[in-house]
């Protein structure tokens, strides 16, 4: 269980933990400027509160540790075994792990890479400095948000996916995000990855926390570049379990006629904020952003989403789907975006919300801010109980009250998992969304 | 199998079932019709266990145990079936999922284990030839873009693969076209044997030609007003609701 502590220790002692780690011993940083603009940034927009719109349902304060220790300064136990353990099964994938926010090439597939460029940031710095210069903290600006600032701030080292132009990768890329704390620390990564053009790939981030680890708080910000005619498959579970709590900051940037889908499926954890933000900078681009998240017992899961049609003729669909039991909250806050010149924009988006007991909640809020004319926009959001004729029918049939709803909850999940790809994911995630629901 | 004494039930305070009593034999099937609004509806929904009707007098028996104590799937499991008037859509839950879970809670409630996949599938394709219902459906999700009398062969075809002892079937004729009627009739009445009793709840007499009732009961404001042969509902569609309602008249007036 997360303890309440003081917001202003956090953002006192991240500033301080900043400050410190920028003592003047002269040595070079990477990212240096990066660095101190976030820092900045974070100073003049501190921690939000729910008076704040965007965090109107998410008391995200509560979530933070007292102590700003950095967790990457843990030992490393995580094994070669305890990855292959992970594995989904029947999934030949390229398996990438990060370990407490920090890449650990020895624990990855790194093996015949080909054209395929996977390395940490810093080094990527180095081998691929112009691709840095023109696509890293360019996505996700600072300014906008306390925690890209906060992310930016801090020693940025994650994995750095580079797809050159023309490269269709056959292989799935897994990337294993894993948490092992002895005492309670803030986890935080960055990642960037480039698509280049004609380029095809599918991704697929995992989340778990080895059993038995302190409370986390993870603050995670991936800039995701889709260049163009590229079409590229995104996924993201989060699955750390309820004393992990994650802010996590998908921010995706589209050129023209690129086709880039991202689907996060949110199981077990603590506060879970999910913001998956999608520049459609292209024409006729495709943007599908999907969620399904199971929340139980205290938990609380809140997927923003933000598609920005900034130019004409592209479709952008989005579907979330909640089922929440117990205590727990479920939200949904979806702002579609279409400027002035991007006529011709269809953008679908449907956010279903499940409750199954008097004390679980879930919120659905979409946004339509249109300045073009010509589109075709429609939302659809509905939150409620499970339909007590179906499951009186279920019933009927003879089947039980609790079989009954878990058939129910299933086939209401499945709308959002028979769109992901690959079979072995699917039925994985079939698998985990089964234990999930009762 | 089935007795109802002095059956009163009412939905949200308004008293439908005003002293119903029916009594149907192991074997035998019983026609029920009445017109819009006499409770024929709200009996099928009470004696299948829906949670908005409230029993405010009468008892219930099915085979000798007070129905009333059983949950709706107990009340499957015992071997009751119903037929409903508007089946239910269920996107999502594929249509053998739902069929097999189905066979299996009431195989395990007789103590038999699960039947094993091959054997259902084949049990599912045999008994939808029984309504001439496309293996394609079976793929579906339970009802999902069946026409309306799709659906109904769809009741039909449930009710042969559970093989109920008791079936009831609400208003399963109505709108139906002549050949889809007589497909619905004639897994009917392939099923009909000693072991097993039907009640079938209709409005018009039609279907009563093809499956032809032991007995006709006449609902008539919540009560069983006449009871007769299967001539009876030949001399109702002759003479039509008012007849009974002049006939019971004074009995109504109380």
């Amino acid at each position: 269980m997360l303890t309440l502590k003081p917001t202003s220790d956090f953002y006192n002692r991240a500033l301080q933990e900043y400050d410190r780690v920028f003592s003047g011993d002269g040595a070079p940083r990477p990212f240096a400027d990066l660095r101190l603009r976030g820092r900045d940034a974070f100073q003049a927009l501190g921690i939000p509160t729910k008076k704040h719109e965007e965090w109107k349902y998410t008391d995200i304060r509560r979530a933070l540790p007292g102590d700003v220790s950095f967790a990457n300064q843990c030992e490393l136990r995580i094994t070669r075994d305890d990855v292959a353990s992970h594995a989904i099964p029947g999934l030949d994938a390229r398996t990438v792990v990060v370990v407490n926010g920090v890449f650990e090439p020895a624990l990855s597939d790194l093996d015949d890479l080909g054209e395929i460029v996977i390395t940490s940031l810093r080094e990527a710095k180095v081998t691929h400095v112009a691709l840095l210069q023109e696509h890293f903290g360019h996505y996700a600006e600072v300014n906008d948000s306390s925690f890209v600032a906060l992310n930016s701030a801090f020693d940025l080292d994650g994995v750095f996916l580079y797809v050159p132009n023309g490269v269709i990768v056959e292989q799935p890329i897994r990337i294993l995000h894993a948490i092992d704390l002895d005492k309670e620390a803030i986890v935080q990564s960055r990642h960037l990855f480039v698509f280049g053009k004609n380029s095809q790939a599918r991704v697929i981030e995992t989340h778990y926390a080895r059993t038995g680890s302190a409370n986390s708080f993870g603050n995670h910000v991936t800039e995701i570049v889709v260049g163009e005619d590229a079409v590229i498959d995104h996924y993201r579970v989060e699955d750390e379990g309820d004393n992990a709590a994650q802010v996590n900051t998908t921010q995706v940037y589209q050129q023209d006629r690129s086709v880039f889908s991202t689907t996060t499926f949110t199981f077990a954890s603590g506060l879970v904020r999910n913001n998956v933000n999608v520049v459609v900078d292209g024409e006729h681009c495709e943007s599908i952003l999907n969620g399904l998240y199971i929340a139980r017992g205290d938990q609380h899961v809140d997927n923003h989403t933000l598609v920005d049609h900034a130019k004409p003729g592209c479709t952008s669909s989005e579907l979330y789907k909640g089922i929440i039991y117990d205590r727990a909250t479920g939200v949904f806050n979806g702002k579609v975006l279409v400027r002035r010149a991007a006529q011709q924009t269809n953008a679908y988006q449907q956010s279903q919300g499940v409750v199954l007991s008097d004390d679980a909640d879930h919120y659905s809020k979409p946004e339509l801010e249109i300045y073009a004319d010509d589109v075709k926009c429609s939302h659809g959001s509905t939150t409620g109980e499970i339909d007590p004729d179906a499951l009186f029918y279920c019933r009927a049939r003879g089947i039980s009250f609790e079989d009954a709803r878990s058939l129910l909850l299933y086939a209401f999940a499945h709308d959002v998992v028979r769109q992901v790809k690959l079979e072995p994911l699917r039925d994985w995630l079939n698998t985990r969304i089964d234990e999930r629901l009762d | 199998m089935l007795t109802i004494t002095n059956l009163h039930a009412s939905v949200e305070d308004h008293k439908i079932l005003k002293g119903l009593s029916l009594e149907v034999k192991r074997g035998e099937t019983h026609a029920i019709m009445g017109p819009n609004g006499s409770g024929k509806s709200t009996l099928a929904s009470v004696l299948a266990g829906k949670e908005d009707y409230e029993i405010t007098e009468g008892t219930i028996t099915f085979k000798g145990e007070d129905l009333t104590e059983m949950a709706p799937e107990e009340r499957a499991r015992e071997g009751l079936f119903l037929a409903f008037q508007y089946p239910i859509e269920l996107p999502g839950v594929s249509t053998m999922q739902f069929l097999k879970t189905a066979v299996n809670s009431i195989r395990k409630h007789r103590g038999q284990g699960d039947m094993n996949v091959a054997e259902f599938l084949k049990l599912m394709r045999e008994k939808a030839d029984f309504v001439n219902l496309d293996h394609e459906l079976m793929q579906r999700s339970v009802n999902e873009g069946f026409s309306g009398g799709e659906k109904k062969r769809a009741e039909i075809f449930q009710m042969a693969i559970l093989d109920p002892q008791l079936a009831i079937l609400d208003e399963t004729d109505s709108g139906l076209d002549i050949d889809a009627l007589r497909i619905v009739a004639d897994g009917v009445n392939k099923m009909r044997s000693d072991e097993r009793s039907f009640i079938i709840i209709t409005h018009y007499q039609r279907l009563l030609n093809y499956v032809v009732p032991d007995f006709v009961h006449i609902l008539l404001d919540g009560r069983i007003v006449k009871s007769g042969g299967p001539e009876l509902a030949l001399e109702l569609e002759k003479k039509g609701y008012d007849w009974i309602k002049e006939e019971s008249g004074e009995a109504i007036v109380a």
